[in-house]
């Protein structure tokens, strides 16, 4: 079943088609790859999916909490984020002066039950719903293991736990379609392999359908069971990573020009 | 000891703490001048409070808070003494317009990213000056108000009142902005200021919580000027000029933008430099620019930026002297600094 659908969306930045007729369509609980060399249009194409760009033509449609497809043209960011659609962000874009705990509270905001006047007054319902998101939120960095850096300041972590909290707050809104953009920039081998596992594991545990953008092929090639591959905003590639590798478009997209073996 | 119990004995100890206060500025162990200093301090504080939540925790600069401030104190003084409403009653209803001003120019001015609402709460400020000097029938003019009612007619008690007044309402105000803060809705607001577009990625309606700090920010701004109105019983539309929204603006910024603490003690330490300075007439409104200079080059995160940004807590203080183990981490602790 469909939950996340692109129809020949095109976005044009003056005299710049940065994205032309591209066709997107994810199954529930799929894991799925968007790949193309830096300035394909990749995370033009993430921007347009969570509302910050609207494309200059096409459709967009999301499926939202109670199982119906919803057109997000005329709906801002953060009421796509309310129908199940969390993203991170390439260029880390935590809240870097509060602490952890608090970075990942401020993303169960679609939750809270409580108004601002229970709040101010301190009424039963604002503790018990405080203790909840915090509980929740505390179970959520356990299992990326940054929870015993709960009160430092997000700034000052290391940056592979700065793109883990980028995940773990996504995860905080409670989506069922996730968008990791370049989850594992910057990490070491290590780390990208541990993060394959975790990428997964909450895949399984929460239920989710997964796009992601990545330059690691072997995180791509590794967990995707799809690839959507995309040059100058054009989709060039679609189809089972082993495809997609012995591709000569790709091939040719990726290394600049034919190649008589298989790379 | 308990959560329950930790809230009421903090909440006595607010009660007697201003009892205390107002019983030695009763009995003159505060003096008459002192009183009356600490009296326009906390009226600064609880304007620069309202101008800490729109520019230091929503991170959207403001500079006419004096506007809103003028809005307050002649919309209380024009409901005293046009249409007889009761004092209380007045400044509510001060407040209130201020806040209405607030919505009214945050509407268009918030959906844009910038420094748009800088500039245009400048304008504002200006404009309501200029109204002001122009509609002698309502606020007497360049002139000004005369006769304004007092809090109390009652000569002997009048500093005491006041006093006493200024300080509840401040206190009010700072309950209200630490438990807004600390909550989900108050933590959304900062979040505005972290990053804009992670925010809204997060699921909250920035326009939406941007003109919900703007208007309680303007009500709070007008709070101050509804004081004002009674306590000094004369309004002059040159009280409320540029310089005087700039004077809150060091507030904060001295205090600690994002900081509830750095303001009172900013506010009440600024407001009595005025004072002791009095005698280098008109040069000590360098003294003002000369101050921000400094903190901008030298702290720019303010003096409370010194302590790690913490804010006071009375709670956790309680705790801490009657022994108790506060288990929960310092970002939950109880509202009420005072």
């Amino acid at each position: 079943m469909t939950v996340l659908k692109a129809e020949n969306i095109s976005i044009q930045f003056g005299g710049l088609m940065a994205v032309s007729n591209l066709n997107l369509e994810i199954d529930e609980g799929e894991l799925v790859g968007l790949i193309g060399p830096n300035g394909a249009g990749k995370t033009t194409i993430f921007n347009m999916l969570t509302g910050v760009y609207k494309p200059t033509a096409g459709r967009i449609l999301i499926k939202d909490h109670r199982g119906q497809m919803q057109d997000i043209e005329r709906l801002h960011p953060y009421q796509i984020t309310a129908l199940g659609m969390a993203r991170t962000f390439q260029n880390i874009r935590l809240f870097k002066n509060l602490s952890v705990l608090d970075n990942v509270r401020i993303a169960n905001h679609l939750n809270v039950e409580y108004n601002t006047l229970e709040a101010v007054l301190r009424l039963p319902k604002y503790e018990q719903e405080e203790k909840r998101i915090t509980e929740q939120s505390l179970e959520l960095l356990r299992i990326f293991n940054i929870e015993q850096k709960k009160d430092e300041l997000a700034k000052n972590l290391p940056y592979g736990e700065q793109r883990k909290l980028e995940i773990v707050r996504a995860l905080a809104t409670k989506p069922h379609i996730l968008l990791l953009d370049e989850p594992a920039a910057g990490m070491n081998p290590q780390e990208t392999l541990e993060l394959m596992d975790l990428i997964k594991y909450i895949r399984d545990r929460f239920k989710l359908t997964i796009l992601l953008i990545e330059h690691d092929m072997k995180l791509v090639m590794g967990i995707c069971q799809r690839i959507y591959v995309l040059d100058y905003g054009r989709l060039i590639a679609r189809g089972a990573p082993e495809e997609i590798a012995h591709n000569p478009l790709v091939i040719k997209a990726y290394l600049g020009k034919e190649m008589e073996n298989d790379a | 000891m308990s959560k329950k119990k930790t809230t009421v004995t903090s909440f006595f100890v607010v009660v007697v703490v201003l009892l205390l206060l107002t019983i030695m500025v009763r009995y003159r162990v505060i003096d008459e001048y002192t009183s009356q200093v600490l009296t326009i301090a906390g009226i600064n504080v609880i304007v620069a409070l309202g101008l800490n939540l729109i520019s230091g925790f929503t991170g959207q600069l403001a500079l006419g808070h004096a506007g809103f401030m003028a809005v307050g104190a002649y919309t209380t003084a024009a409901l005293m003494m046009k249409f007889n409403v009761p004092t209380f009653l007045a400044m509510i209803g001060g407040a209130l317009m201020a806040a209405l001003f607030g919505f009214l120019i945050g509407l268009p001015t918030l959906r844009l990213r910038g420094d748009y609402l800088a500039i245009v709460t400048l304008g504002f400020g200006e404009i309501i000056r200029v109204i002001m000097i122009n509609l002698p029938e309502l606020t007497g003019g360049p002139a000004g108000l005369k006769g304004i009612p007092p809090f109390t007619t009652n000569f002997q008690w009048r500093p005491v009142v006041s006093f006493a007044i200024v300080a509840v309402t401040m206190t009010l105000v700072i309950v209200f902005l630490s438990n807004l803060l600390k909550s989900s809705h108050g933590k959304a607001i900062i979040s505005i200021r972290e990053d804009e577009i992670a925010a809204n990625a997060m699921g909250i309606n920035v326009f939406y919580y941007k003109i919900f700090a703007f208007t309680i920010s303007a009500f709070i701004g007008g709070l101050g000027g509804a004081l004002y109105a009674p306590f000094f019983g004369y309004l002059s539309p040159n009280m409320f000029n540029f310089q005087k929204s700039v004077e809150f603006l060091i507030i904060v910024v001295l205090g600690g933008m994002g900081n509830l603490t750095g303001t009172v003690l900013a506010g009440i330490g600024l407001t009595y430099l005025q004072e002791i300075l009095r005698f280098l007439k008109d040069y000590r409104l360098v003294i003002y620019p000369v101050i921000l200079i400094l903190v901008m080059i030298f702290q720019p995160s303010g003096v409370m930026g010194l302590f790690g940004n913490r804010e006071f807590s009375l709670t956790a203080l309680v705790n801490k002297l009657i022994g108790a183990p506060s288990s929960r981490p310092k970002s939950e602790e109880k509202a009420g600094e005072v």
